[in-house]
């Protein structure tokens, strides 16, 4: 249909002690949506950051338009018409819109920059990918995941971009947005230009993509395949060599949920601007899943319950205890645990191991009199890694050069090793890969069986219909039905967020 | 880590032999603390040429007495960038030390202070420290106030106090208990640089095995997920700093015991001797990673230069221009090390 736009053929790339590619072809074509896909730690990110002129290969040939290319640097790489958006977004927070997209290649007279033809061109690009709203003077720090995202792609679109490379771009996206991106890429390819689309969520893959190309252990296990037709069984099994795992763990059979006493009480919790009249109870055993857009107030609810930010009015009971607002502290003494969002900012701490990592919020079991004792933290943490499949299985790797799905699943860890009584979990399989995910659905059950209370906020609503016991519906930071998970199906639930939006 | 690629220098074929028959799996030598463990073998490396140098130019460098001089020089600087490391790893910095080293010399010898004799002087020293500590760190911690400013400001305002104190003079130790601390060896070895090694094994114990310790990397690394992982951050913070105000304490000891005055100049410029060695051991100044035996590798590496330079009569101003010269190479060393591991 089109012509080959890039080849790369037998990439190799080393880290200390790590193969990370290990001889991977790729090929794409222009004006297709390229698929890549595989495990978390297959080698993804480290391709495209290699296509990127980010890392550079040990072995290998690029081919970019028919030509053979040295990509020496992202500049290079940029001005053969290559820019990527990176999994963890790369834009200078304390900049604005404007000089976030022209960052690097800003119009400037004798050195200053030209800040109102910037900005006027800046919202030409954010139009083109029909946001308009969004203002070039604003700070991109006070901006939401989704706006990021955009002025990422209009700065891919700035440099006049053929190939834009993404990297699990819906992981931060909620359901409306992820239809905005795919529409903004229909536009894109329908202008010539490819795109190299990264996800971990099968459907997405099915609904976008022209073409798959398969990763496993750095290598390419199968490319060209036709992403329409190609069956998910197939899919899931050349990536993970295993075959299909049923993705959600059984409910405790009958009403076991309603016997139990409840752990957590929310009543009429408030915050200016972010949610109102918020109330509902946690059962021990029960999983509580919360489904709402991104910024229908789910996360700002999490925190507040945990007391990482004060409400207005209302109140937190934890055991029939009322928890003082606005303390973390307090809330974790009590016995309750938060997997935040964002692991970059709000979880990981880069240059420690994975085992301290893991082990953070738990340490205090693993110390007497604050001495801590290594050999059972390290065992405990091992244990849990293993469960949930975490790459390197090398504790004590820094966390920071785990790929984007392993960081995850060392957030999750951590919280799993704690014995809270009440855990909320935002996004917990962010960026996971299929096979994880049912891992990590698995030991959450398991540990709603044991007795202990989980409120989930996901934005994937299939994940928060399967893996919870009841659902609150969130919309524009109220409550607007609540019900069992089985009662309740995803069409309805879509529903009930767009009568927000009609009214 | 976009310039990473241009400073790898492994060629292709040689790390690929290295892999080939474990391909993804990893190989002995590449362990979490490498870069640390690289750190620590390129300090020794520095120490090694040193000790070389040192015995080519001078005849007496490895007599007895000029390596128990060494050791006892490097004790008082060494104290103090324990406390440093903390407060580096823990994302902050502390200017103040010269100047708490001043005002708990002068406080511990004042004409009142010694009726109460070696006890009465040791106790103050470290209470005055201890506090001074303290009021940075409640600043830093719960006022929410940047350590570089709040620190500066001690340095100026501990040593204002100092002055204002001794009235700008001397004061002479009488206490004879106390001038012992300076003569007293065992083995040979005085007791200045027991103490310096006890404070090493007991900040290295607090630092690598307890809680605490792994809270100062958590604050560091990433703040807000200390908080949000339950950890008392602002207490962590006060503590790092009441830590290096009882370090200033046991130096303040040492200093006024050696010179047997308690004086208002005392430690002055020794915040910058303590934070180079703390930066030349590895410790990152944005806090979250490093090591106590860098740091005090960095100690020895600065107190050999200036040892073999005054064996071999060299003037300051060299001596100066030495260690400048000897931060700048270390933190490119450093930053390379960084950049090789990083992703
Ligand atoms: N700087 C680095 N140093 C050491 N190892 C690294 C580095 N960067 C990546 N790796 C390793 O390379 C492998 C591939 O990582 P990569 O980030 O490419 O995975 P990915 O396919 O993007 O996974 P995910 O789906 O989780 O994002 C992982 O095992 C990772 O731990
Ligand atoms: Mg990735």
């Amino acid at each position: 249909m089109s012509t080959t736009l890039l080849q790369m053929r037998g990439i190799v790339k080393t880290f200390p002690g790590v193969r990370a590619l290990d001889g991977v072809d790729l090929e794409v074509r222009t004006g297709e949506v390229h698929c890549l896909l595989g495990q978390n730690g297959a080698g993804k990110s480290t391709l495209i950051k290699v296509l990127a002129g980010a890392q550079r290969p040990d072995e290998g040939t690029i081919e970019w338009c028919g030509d053979k290319v040295s990509l020496r640097g992202p500049a290079a790489a940029m001005k053969l018409g290559i820019a990527t958006i990176y999994q963890e977004l790369d834009l200078v927070d304390g900049l604005s819109v404007a000089e976030n997209i022209f960052l690097g290649h800003e119009p400037t007279t004798v050195g200053f920059a030209r800040r109102t033809e910037m900005r006027g061109n800046a919202r030409r690009l954010l139009e083109r990918l029909g946001h308009g709203e969004i203002d070039p003077a604003q700070e991109v720090g006070e901006l939401s995941s989704a706006s990021k995202q955009l002025v990422s792609m209009a700065r891919a679109l700035s440099l006049d971009a053929r190939l834009i490379v993404m990297d699990e771009p819906s992981a931060v996206l909620a359901h409306d947005e992820i239809s905005g991106l795919f529409r903004v890429i229909e536009e894109l390819t329908r202008q010539g230009i490819a795109i190299v689309y990264i996800s971990h969520r099968l459907d997405e893959i099915r609904e976008i993509g022209d073409r798959i190309t398969v990763l496993k252990d750095g290598r390419t296990v199968a490319e060209d395949l036709p992403a329409a037709s190609t069956a998910t069984d197939r899919v899931v099994s050349l990536m993970t060599g295993r075959s299909m795992v049923s993705a959600f763990p059984e409910r405790k059979s009958g009403s076991a949920p309603e016997n139990q006493n409840e752990l957590l009480r929310v009543a009429d919790l408030s915050r200016t601007g972010e949610f109102e009249d918020i109330s509902f109870t946690v059962r021990g055993g029960e999983i509580v899943g919360i489904a709402g857009l991104v910024g229908s107030g789910r996360s700002e609810i999490l925190q507040t319950v945990y007391g990482a930010r004060k409400p207005r009015t209302g109140e937190v009971e934890l055991e029939g205890k009322r928890l003082p607002p606005g303390n973390v502290r307090a809330a974790v003494r009590a016995g309750m645990g938060l997997a935040p969002e964002e692991r970059k900012s709000q979880a990981l701490v880069p240059y420690e191991s994975i085992a301290h990592n893991v082990s953070l919020a738990a340490l205090g079991r693993y110390a007497r009199l604050g001495w801590v004792n290594r050999p059972g933290e390290q065992a405990a943490a091992e244990e849990v890694t293993t469960a949930l499949r975490l790459q390197p299985s090398d504790t004590k790797q820094p966390v920071r050069v785990l790929s984007g799905g392993n960081q995850q699943k060392a957030v999750v860890a951590r919280w799993l090793l704690t014995d809270c009584r009440v855990l909320l979990l935002d996004e917990p399989t962010r960026g996971v890969d299929v096979g994880a995910k049912a891992e990590i659905y698995a030991l959450v059950r398991e540990l709603a069986d044991s007795g202990v209370g989980v409120l989930l906020v996901s934005s994937e609503i299939p994940e928060v219909l399967g893996l919870s016991d009841r659902v609150l519906v969130l919309r524009e930071g109220r409550i607007v039905r609540e019900s069992p998970a089985d009662e309740i199906d995803e069409a309805e639930v879509l529903d009930l967020f767009i009568e927000g939006s009609a009214a | 880590m976009t310039e990473q690629s241009q400073t790898d220098t492994v060629p292709a074929s040689e790390s690929r032999s290295a892999t080939a028959e474990a391909p993804r799996t990893r190989i002995a030598r590449g362990r979490f603390s490498d870069g640390n463990q690289r750190q620590i073998l390129g300090l020794l490396a520095v120490l090694g040429i040193l000790i070389a140098v040192g015995s080519f130019t001078t005849d007496n460098f490895f007599e007895v007495s000029n390596l128990v001089l060494l050791l006892s020089q490097a004790s008082i600087i060494g104290v103090l960038s324990i406390g440093m490391t903390f407060v580096i790893i823990s994302g902050g910095i502390d200017l103040s030390v010269g100047a708490i080293i001043a005002l708990a010399s002068v406080w511990a010898t004042t004409g009142a202070t010694q009726e109460f004799g070696l006890w009465g002087m040791l106790f103050t020293a470290v209470v005055v420290a201890g506090v001074c500590g303290l009021i940075n760190g409640v600043l830093i911690a719960y006022g929410g106030l940047v350590s570089l400013i709040v620190t500066i400001a001690g340095l100026a305002s501990y040593r204002g106090m100092a002055t204002l104190i001794s009235g700008g003079q001397p004061q002479v130790v009488r206490v004879d208990g106390f001038g012992a601390i300076a003569t007293t060896e065992f083995l040979g070895i005085p007791l200045l640089v027991y103490m310096f090694a006890t404070t090493v094994v007991l900040g290295w114990l607090l630092l690598n095995r307890t809680t605490f310790g792994r809270h100062v990397f958590a604050v560091g690394g990433n703040a807000e997920a200390a908080r949000l992982a339950g950890i008392d951050v602002r207490r962590t913070r006060t503590i790092v700093f009441v830590l290096s105000g009882l370090c200033c304490a046991i130096a303040a000891i040492m200093l006024t015991a050696r010179t047997a005055t308690g004086a208002s100049t005392h430690g002055n410029l020794y915040e910058l001797d303590a934070i180079a060695a703390v930066i030349l051991g590895g410790t990152l100044l944005s806090g979250g990673r490093g090591t106590l035996i860098g740091s005090i590798l960095g100690v020895v590496v600065f107190t050999t230069v200036n040892n073999i330079f005054v064996l071999n009569n060299l003037s300051t101003p060299i001596q100066q221009i030495a260690k400048g010269v000897i931060i700048v190479i270390a933190v490119l060393l450093q930053r390379r090390a960084n950049k090789e591991s990083a992703g």
